[in-house]
């Protein structure tokens, strides 16, 4: 890290000891007669003392955040590879939108007449990503992209169910992100996985033998998380569909190929779009997202409810609906990230929008040239938008992923991904994403090329890593082992 | 070129070359051609004013309740929004950062998270809270999918009182068809509230029971009875709670042996936004943290010695288990749970304990005007105990009076039976401390010339 916090920062728990009472925010003052709350409310749940929160001041709670910001990294401060999560530069001018009074304060229950602003937003969102994707309906309601998936498998199994076809079994590629199969089983379904290829690809073979007429959906990610673009997609959506079975496309990736490529020609039935991947609305330190679906014509009856329709200049709210798989959350969807997403939409228009994803997979291609040899990469072959080396050159001399990615950090840059794709041994998913300037993403090959040296001349300063970042390593197996997950007070405690 | 892509064109070119290819083309070729497309039909970029320009004309096409009187809650509530919550969750350190898979460059979002963590378990009465789920509703699925667990998936059926929030059942129907789990509602009595007699009844053989309180027609459930019966009967008790700033004077089910206390905390500092995002919360008993769904920070050290936070039990998460997680939620609502820490530790305390009182006192203030309007406007439940939320009947239905109050540039609430109900057709009204008196005035004023 370049800046590290001047000090250890307690819990807020841990200030005030003596609970003096301090007064951080004001309150409206009560012109209405007081109420004792022993008289209305019953006795036996009111509580006897207040919430054992400290009172603290306005500027103890301000410098408080502030100085735990002091010990994050985050992409305003430099490159933040982590692939599949699509970590681009949030633009600040979509949060200056997302606050305007006339969207934030808006009360979801208000009369549709007073929100014909908001509706719109949403209807105009809905049609930007059916263009994008050439797909035929759209729902904005899923708040993150497991979400999404969901929603999409239980439109698929709706649709089965309403055909009289039951079905019983998702096939997964085994190089898919985990939250596939969690969905897979979350939705009641079997998850069965389909191998890879050498090239990293579906096995057709094997998704023929296994597209049985058990099969609801497959899942496909496109590209997928090695960065590999399933060239036979278009065989694929034919299989499944001959076999009466539809077709479910993780959008995870969808960075790859927004201008480039319509999953509606792909064959798509279903598809998420993570709003805070490829349409840039902030990761906030892990949400709020948005994964709005995009569906083919098959599944347009199926939408969640409510959903919005146009009726000339009006803007509706359609509530029942049978045909509907029901509600998949509370009101509308993360309605101030979807304003953020279309701003973004907006200002990259369709030319922004293409370059954005050309860049993107330039640069994912710029790093796999600079770091091929000094890595090793599993499948050798031309990547999307983002690239998958693995460990194994620095394996010769007991380096692994882990320390590679945390050696990153006393170079100032975040690590790529090492959990998956699964079928990878000591992965390094590296996806630099447009926004970086090319300065960057070469200061950040050089730190890999540097940390490739350290592993063959000095491995023990790699696994040794991080040596200059606001905590060292941290131990995560005693975390795991000897459960802490609140503050006691002292007493309590042990 | 565009400010938001970090290569110009001539930048673009070098990179080409030093890759060897001649066209930008070429790294698209494994796209098959039946798939491909040259122009996306969507309009051409907009500078930063043009985009400023048509979001402020989207806006002005919305009535902004702060403007006017405004009683909506019913599940989003409008409290104080002090400046300091959005001064920090503008700090990009935080919102342009993501979950914290490397705690030793992510401990200001695990510290901040661990106090969520421990606020929400604090409020609750539970033992441990998580970091969050998506909001109150997909938190009472994820609580009811809980119980089936710790139940060993032997009780396929889930009870639910009829005054749990409508969108919350809806969303709970949806999730419950696809898991193949039967939910039975218990409506309520002429109190308001469901007769602990039939629940027991419903609960034989059920999973768990899930009842909010203060419940949708505002009134405050008898918790320690309900969870007496509830486990007599071998069912799990869960509180689901959409207007979190009631735990400022009444105690979180975990007091009274809730198994779950759930629900939704966007009144902890964060906007109404149109419904979102908000922040849903879920708190259980220790011996159960195997089987909760969602993100968990622990508190550890570091290699020297010095305290540390990271995520914990992963072995429970998707990128682990994958089929066989307890959940498929990766993404979840990190920096509302950012937003309801420093807007409780704003608060304080002593604060929250304050403001709800100032709700409740503003509710019975409603309940006293609406009396000395003579009678024609009455409380369906006027022996029941409420908080800030109140359901009111009298000469005209709900929709109808929400009309007639709009055309009075009051908001006076919700129609009660907007997704239908057993309850009386009256509006459900929310007082909350940011309505004045004046505002009780302007209600009970318009409410007068309509009978």
């Amino acid at each position: 890290m370049r800046r590290r916090a001047l000090r250890e920062e307690p819990l807020i728990f841990e200030r005030n000891p003596t609970r003096s009472r301090r007064q951080g925010v004001l309150l409206p003052p009560l012109d209405v007669p007081d109420v004792d709350p022993a008289s209305v409310l019953p006795a036996d749940q009111l509580r006897d003392a207040d919430p054992a929160v400290p009172d603290v001041g306005e500027l103890e709670v301000v410098q408080h955040f502030h100085r735990l910001s002091q010990l994050n990294y985050a992409v305003d401060e430099g490159l933040y590879p982590l692939g599949s999560c699509t970590m681009k530069y949030n633009p600040r001018v979509d949060e200056v939108v997302a606050r305007l009074d006339g969207l934030a304060q808006l009360h979801p229950l208000q009369p549709e007449d007073q929100v014909q602003g908001a509706l719109r937003l949403m209807w105009e969102l809905e049609e930007a990503l059916k263009a994008i994707t050439g797909m035929a309906g759209a729902t904005l309601q899923p708040a993150a992209g497991a979400h999404g998936e969901l929603t999409g498998i239980l439109m698929i199994r709706k649709a089965l169910e309403s055909r009289g076809d039951a079905r019983d079994v998702v096939l997964v590629p085994d190089s898919a992100h985990g939250t596939n199969p969690a969905t897979a089983a979350f939705a009641g379904y079997q998850a069965v996985e389909i191998p890879s290829n050498d090239r990293g690809t579906v096995d057709m073979a094997a998704l023929d033998e296994l597209m049985t007429d058990r099969v609801a959906a497959v899942m496909l990610t496109v590209p997928n998380t090695l960065g590999v673009f399933e060239h036979r997609i278009v065989d694929i959506a034919e299989l499944v569909h001959s076999r009466g079975g539809l077709l479910y496309l993780d959008g995870a990736n969808l960075n790859a190929f927004v201008g480039r490529a319509l999953p509606g020609l792909m064959g798509a039935d279903a598809m998420h779009i993570n709003l805070h991947k490829t349409f840039s609305t902030p990761h906030g330190g892990g949400g709020p997202g948005a994964g709005p679906v995009v569906v083919s014509e098959a599944l347009v009856p199926h939408l969640p409810v409510p959903r919005v329709l146009r009726d000339g200049d009006l803007f509706h709210l359609v509530w029942d609906d049978d045909a509907s798989i029901g509600a998949m959350r509370g009101f509308y969807g993360n309605f101030l990230v979807l304003v953020r997403a279309l701003a973004f939409i907006r200002s990259l228009g369709a030319g922004g929008l293409k370059l954005m994803s050309e860049v993107a997979v330039l640069y994912a291609n710029l790093i796999r040239h600079r770091l091929r040899g000094a890595y090793h990469l599993p499948y050798d072959a031309p990547c999307m938008h983002e690239v998958v080396f693995d460990d194994a050159v620095q394996d010769e001399h007991e380096v692994r992923n882990i320390n590679i990615a945390k050696r990153l950090l006393d170079y100032g840059f975040h690590p790529p991904t090492m959990s998956f794709p699964i079928i990878v041994h000591g992965a390094l998913m590296i996806e630099p994403a447009e926004s970086a300037s090319p300065e960057e993403v070469e200061a950040f090959c050089e730190a890999m090329l540097a940390i490739a040296r350290e592993a063959s001349e000095q491995p023990e300063l790699v696994r040794g890593a991080p040596h200059d970042a606001p905590a060292r390593r941290v131990d995560e197996v005693r975390a795991a082992r000897n459960l802490r997950v609140r503050w006691q007070p002292p007493e309590a405690a042990e | 070129m565009h400010p938001w892509i970090g290569a110009g064109d001539e930048d673009r070119a070098r990179i080409l070359s030093e890759l060897g290819i001649g066209s930008i083309d070429d790294l698209f070729a494994a796209i098959p051609e039946a798939v491909r497309i040259t122009d996306l039909p969507l309009p051409p970029a907009a500078d930063e004013h043009a985009v400023r320009r048509a979001f402020a004309e989207l806006a002005a096409g919305n009535v902004v309740p702060d403007n006017r009187p405004c009683f909506l809650g019913a599940g989003v509530y409008r409290h104080i929004q002090p400046a300091v919550v959005d001064a920090v969750l503008s700090r990009a350190e935080f919102f342009t950062s993501y979950t914290p898979y490397q705690p030793e460059i992510s401990q200001g979002t695990l510290q901040a998270i661990f106090e969520f963590q421990t606020l929400i378990s604090e409020l609750s009465g539970c033992e441990v809270a998580n970091a969050s789920l998506y909001d109150g509703a997909t938190a009472l699925v994820e609580a009811v999918l809980f119980c089936h667990r710790v139940q060993r998936g032997k009780r396929d059926r889930v009870v639910v009182a009829e005054t749990l929030h409508p969108l919350y059942r809806r969303v709970l129907d949806t999730y419950a068809r696809a898991q193949r789990l039967d939910v039975v509602v218990v409506e309520p009595e002429a109190d308001g509230r469901p007769d602990p007699g039939r629940l027991a009844v419903a609960a034989e053989g059920a999973c768990c029971v899930a009842v909010q309180s203060p419940n949708f027609v505002g009134v405050v459930e008898d918790l320690p009875a309900l969870v007496r019966v509830v486990h007599e009967a071998g069912a799990l008790a869960v509180q689901v709670v959409t207007e979190s700033v009631s735990l400022g004077l009444l105690e979180g089910g975990g007091a009274h042996g809730c198994d779950v206390v759930c629900g939704e905390a966007q009144s902890f500092g964060i906007a109404p936004g149109f419904g979102g995002p908000h922040l849903g919360f879920f708190a259980c008993a220790a011996k159960n943290l195997r089987q909760m769904p969602g993100r968990l920070v622990g508190e550890t050290v570091d290699e020297e010695g010095r305290r540390a936070f990271c995520l914990t039990l992963s072995t429970r998460e998707q990128h682990i288990r994958r089929a066989k997680a307890t959940s498929n939620i990766c993404t979840n609502q990190g920096l509302m749970a950012l937003a309801a820490t420093v807007w409780l530790e704003l608060v304080g305390g002593h604060g929250l304990q304050e403001l709800a009182r100032s709700n409740l006192a503003r509710a019975e203030e409603l309940k006293r005007r609406l009396a000395d309007l003579g009678g024609t406007w009455r409380l369906a439940y006027p022996d029941s105990p409420t908080f800030n939320e109140l359901l009111l009947v009298g000469p005209v239905g709900g929709e109808e009076l929400v009309r007639r109050l709009a055309t009075e540039g009051v908001l006076g609430g919700l129609a009660a039976r907007r997704w239908g109900g057993s309850w009386p057709d009256g509006l459900l009204v929310t007082v909350t401390e940011r309505n004045p008196a004046a505002d009780l005035d302007a209600l009970c004023a318009a409410l007068g010339r309509i009978s």
